[in-house]
């Protein structure tokens, strides 16, 4: 085994997990594992104690209720990718999750380790930007959490060191709304170099009433794209002005320059992916 | 026999694959023997720093360490030796474990031993090494800059050797007459091999009888033996056997002697129980020997109607921090000597500068050197079309060698076996619609789409090799190989060859040569390789030599089987030795079909030598050794189809063709086989691979698998392949090699598409590789500023 010795713990309620959680030091939370064993393997995480999420039952349900689709923590990408009421209602977040990876990491990762975890690079933030989705996080209370207040920085969210991120909720989305994600993949990993999602709400005269935009890869963190919602908002999306505002993609990001690209290429990226994303969101709203 | 009958030719499945498909294979890492102790190295985390010390206190203590060794406790070894020695060629010392600094990330300095691999790799994090850090250089180009770090006290400047050949003053009197000279700098990126199982060891030591059983993944485990034992160990040949079970895979990189079974091998005398070792991916990725790596400024001057009349090459090439066992010879005779390609060149002049850096030794990679000279031919050519104005595919005929079939002596050494370049290159247009193509693309480039084709018509040099013509120029080694038929009484038969397969299937193609040649069935044929103690002698696999070269010494012994055969059957038939012939499994009387003996009575006869011919000496097992007369030179012609996406600068293969022409095919599917994992490396060092070192720290940034980008199935098209058979009369076989070249051919065939897909923006060349989507994008952008 490559990683340093640690001590494995397997709670089977989320109260028992998060008792844990306070007694234990140096306690690391272990959802699918696809973030946090690499880095063990490499040592380059070497927690005292890891609390393994996957026996707890109740975690990883998909269901709709009041409009909006609550995704268990613990759903896998496989599940929300293959989940009846997401792509029956928020279509984007299957099609998101069936982007990750490979299928053996889509059929292990999860959804909330993923989203707890913040890697810069992972596809699902863009999308849950873009949607305006909801954290809820249980710790001695339950609180929830927006998504413009999740995402703090590198690898790091609101989670609070006591607490366990339970559900994340995103809003059915209805006639006259389209959404897409599109990412420009690593060719070795396949985190996104650049991943942009929109989401996209006309009116009966094609007028966008309502529009979200989110930006991951580039940056230190994924990000809200506010100045391409403000200038697609209140427009005829026509092709001028899904440039103009795709033109603001990377505004707001704090592109770092890595092998896969300098800051520049990186923006550049942006804006190619924020024009194409929009164009088949207002062609889904359209439809 | 009848034609239908013989298995040469025929796409047999592999009769290997059930039990690797089934994970009934038998690696090094699976291998359990009582007392098995684990080790660990711990390795430099700088790439260029002095030893002050090393302090194993804490780690000695820790629970499980059976014992740790540095550099110092390694008396009487001595430096790993480079087996290809150029004339003044600078061979620094190449300690097993470092002893007075350490020149690359990863250069080992301890080894940790201990009762399991967790407890030997939690230790090695307790060795604490007191490092004084010093400046490193890991830019190839930069290396002999004034300044830069000198990395061993007998290379001044970091110049390992310089190395010349063709005709300097040939190739200046042929520019002074060219209508145009084209002059490019071609970067050839560094590699790594990547071989699906990472290196690993097990060493054991038998105190009682004083023998040594090394079990390593090797692609040569008697050049493995022989180097360790006469140049490093000091210990009696005899006494060692090397086993190389099933190997999972090599391109190159298992070739080498390397530091981790050396010093295993000395360990297990010490502790007196077996180590194991296995290399994690991310040790693979630091201490692999890595491939490729030349700076080139290349010049071609050409007449005005296109003629080659010459070729001036100055490349400079990296060898890393230390001469890894045949690293001088890769861009020297396995490069230069292939600078001629297919083309009739008026004068050729190769200047090569090998230089250390504080990076991976660099050695032998699938193609080794041929690669590097292809691509840079085929990308110079066609740079040469574009200055001419002139059509890729017409430049190309009419510099062409032509048909041949024994010998072209070409201006840089090699005299080529036999070759009909045009014919490859023909069915290759065919298969294209190349006509068509240009139609079409001139319409997609109306439409703004950034189409291209490129070609690749290259030539290699394998079946390596004459031992005489390689021991002249520098090899340390003969490079014959050996074959042993053993026919038992019963008439069953077992091959020995001293050729390796990781990978090639030897076990399918060498039985279905033996069973064709003794006409028996194949279920009655066994192969053994891999194993020092059951075979004579052997060079193992790697320069596409083991069905010309491996398979010609078997072909020699079971002549000799049936040679000894018909003086057996002949006794038996009261019969002349010289009147018999072998036909359809039995000896008979030539002309009298009914005065036979079947194979298995000859074999149970010369077992049980009642009735025997008098003076002959019982048994039926045969050696041979074959040492060719020449190199093979299989040839071929490729083509690649691309759009670039004009935003993002990322390409796309549409079409990707291969006529190959690597002589006589004994089983087709596995030719397919290698010419398509060829295509998809050579691809992949066209568009995704490449190692990249940090200027400043020198830290290896591709280091995983997540940063380092091997081609996976869906970047890939569905190739087209197909063949032309010229053979070569170097071997009776008629066999050339087939196990480069698609690695060969294909890097400059997608990079030529790639520059003719951005040919309207007025790109004619791009430096460096891969072709990143960066890369390209920028040029886009650098060419649509210029217009």
């Amino acid at each position: 085994m490559y990683p340093a010795a640690f001590e494995y713990h397997a709670p089977k309620t989320v109260n028992d997990a998060l008792k844990l959680l306070n007694k234990l030091d140096d306690a690391k939370i272990l959802a699918g594992g696809h973030s946090l064993i690499p880095m063990m393997k490499l040592r380059l995480a070497q927690p005292k104690n890891l609390i393994d999420l996957g026996r707890i039952s109740g975690l990883s349900g998909i269901k709709e209720s009041g409009g909006m689709i609550s995704i268990g923590a613990m759903a896998t990408h496989w599940e929300v990718e293959s989940s009846k009421a997401l792509k029956a209602k928020c279509a984007v977040v299957s099609e998101t999750a069936a982007m990750i990876g490979d299928p053996a990491v889509r059929n292990k990762g999860t959804i909330g380790g993923s989203l707890a975890h913040g890697d810069p690079a992972a596809d699902m933030p863009a999308t849950v930007i873009a949607l305006g989705a909801e954290f809820v996080c249980q710790g001695k209370k339950k609180r929830t959490v927006k998504v413009d207040d999740w995402f703090k920085g590198l690898m790091e969210t609101a989670i609070k060191d006591d607490e366990l991120l339970v559900e994340i909720r995103v809003p059915a989305l209805g006639k006259g709304t389209g959404a897409a994600y599109l990412k420009f993949p690593h060719p070795a990993s396949r985190f996104a170099v650049v991943g942009v999602a929109a989401v996209v709400t006309l009116d009966k005269n094609g007028t966008c009433t309502k529009a979200g935009v989110g930006v991951t890869g580039a940056g230190t963190k994924a990000v809200r794209a506010k100045g391409v919602e403000a200038a697609l908002t209140g427009k005829r999306l026509d092709a001028a002005a899904i440039e103009a505002a795709a033109a603001k993609a990377a505004d707001g990001v704090d592109v770092q320059a890595d092998l896969q690209g300098s800051v520049e290429y990186k923006a550049h990226l942006c804006r190619v992916f924020a024009r194409r994303a929009i164009e088949a969101a207002v062609k889904r709203a359209q439809a | 026999m009848a034609t239908d009958t013989r298995l040469f030719g025929k796409s047999i499945k592999r009769r290997e694959d059930p039990r690797f498909i089934t994970g009934k294979g038998n690696y090094t890492d699976d291998l359990k023997l009582a007392g098995m102790t684990y080790a660990a190295f711990v390795r430099s985390p700088h790439a260029h720093a002095k030893i002050r010390k090393i302090d194993v206190a804490r780690a000695k203590a820790h629970p499980g360490v059976v014992a740790i060794f540095t550099g110092a406790d390694l008396t009487g070894v001595n430096s790993l030796p480079c087996g290809w020695l150029l004339p003044e060629l600078k061979v620094p010392p190449h300690p097993p474990l470092a002893t007075e600094a350490a020149r690359y990330v990863g250069d080992p300095v301890a080894i940790v031993i201990a009762e399991s691999q967790d407890a030997a790799l939690d230790a090695a994090e307790k060795v604490r090494v007191d490092w004084e850090v010093r400046p490193a250089v890991t830019s190839t180009a930069k290396a002999t800059d004034k300044g830069a770090a000198q990395i061993h006290e007998v290379a001044p400047s970091n110049v390992a050797f310089k190395w010349q050949i063709g005709d300097a003053a040939a190739v200046d009197a042929a520019f002074k007459s060219a209508a145009v000279v084209v002059k490019k700098r071609i970067v050839n990126q560094r590699l790594v091999a990547n071989a699906m199982e990472p290196r690993a060891c097990v060493a054991r030591y038998e105190d009682a009888t004083g023998d040594l059983t090394l079990w390593v993944t090797s692609q040569n485990p008697h050049v493995h033996r022989l180097l360790m034992t006469a140049f490093v160990l000091g210990i009696p040949e005899h006494k060692v056997r090397v086993i190389a079970p099933d190997v999972g895979g090599g391109f190159g990189s298992k070739i080498f002697l390397y530091n981790e079974e050396t010093v295993c091998s000395w360990a297990t005398r010490r502790v007196k129980r077996p180590i194991r070792w296995t290399s994690t991916r991310r040790e693979a990725f630091q201490t692999d020997a890595h491939g490729r790596d030349h700076v080139t400024d290349v010049e071609l001057g050409l007449s005005r109607d296109g003629k080659i009349l010459g070729l001036r090459v100055k490349t400079v090439a990296a060898m890393g921090a230390y001469l890894s066992t045949f690293a001088p010879a890769v861009p020297t005779y396995l490069y230069g000597t292939l600078l001629n390609g297919v083309y009739e060149i008026g004068a050729i002049h190769a200047d090569v500068t090998g230089v250390f850096t504080n990076t991976t030794p660099v050695d032998a990679y699938r193609g080794a050197g041929r690669p590097e000279a292809a691509y840079l031919l085929e990308r110079i050519i066609e740079a040469g079309a574009a200055a001419l104005k002139m059509d890729v595919v017409e430049i190309r005929r009419k510099n062409f060698i032509p048909k041949f079939e024994n010998g072209y002596q070409t201006k840089v050494a090699l005299n080529y076996d036999s070759g009909n370049y045009g014919a490859a290159l023909d069915k290759l247009l065919t298969m294209l619609d190349y006509k068509k193509f240009r139609t079409e693309q001139e319409a997609s480039r109306k439409q703004g789409k950034l189409v291209g084709i490129g070609f690749s018509t290259y030539i290699e040099a394998c079946s390596i090799a004459p031992s005489k013509v390689v021991g002249s120029l520098g090899a340390q080694a003969g490079l014959y190989e050996s074959g042993i038929v053993r026919v038992h009484p019963t008439g069953k038969v077992t091959v020995f060859t001293g050729s390796h397969s990781h990978g090639q299937g030897h076990e399918t193609t060498f039985s279905q040569l033996a069973a064709d040649e003794l006409q028996v069935p194949i279920e009655d044929v066994e192969i053994v390789h891999g194993d020092t103690g059951a075979i004579a002698f052997g060079m193992g696999t790697y320069g596409s030599r083991s069905a010309s070269v491996g398979g010609t010494a078997i072909k020699m012994s079971i002549d000799k089987i049936k040679e000894k055969g018909k003086k057996i059957a002949a006794h038996l038939l009261e019969a002349s030795p010289k009147d018999m012939e072998y036909s359809g499994g039995q000896f008979q009387v030539k002309g009298f079909p009914g005065k036979a003996v079947p194979f298995g009575q000859v074999a149970l006869t010369a077992y049980v030598p009642h009735n025997y011919p008098e003076g002959l000496e019982p048994g039926l097992e045969e050696t041979s050794f074959y040492d060719p007369s020449n190199f093979c030179f299989p040839f071929g012609a490729h083509a690649c189809v691309v759009e670039v996406d004009r935003d993002t600068g990322k390409v796309k293969i549409l079409r990707y063709l291969a006529v190959d022409d690597v002589g006589n095919v004994i089983n087709p599917m596995i030719v397919d086989g290698m010419v398509h994992g060829g295509i998809a490396q050579g691809v992949g060092q066209a568009l995704w691979e490449g190692a990249v070192y940090d200027d400043g720290s020198g830290q290896l940034v591709t280091g995983t698998m997540m940063d380092y980008a091997v081609p996976k199935a869906d970047m890939l098209p569905l190739y087209e392949t197909d063949r032309t058979v010229t053979p070569t009369l170097v071997n009776p076989l008629g066999i050339k090699g087939a196990g480069e070249t698609g690695t060969i051919a294909a890097t400059p065939a997608v990079v030529n598409a790639v520059v003719d897909a951005l040919r309207p923006l007025g790109v004619d060349h791009i430096e460096a590789m891969p072709l990143s989507p960066e890369r390209v994008w920028k040029t886009i952008q650098a060419a649509s500023a210029k217009r």
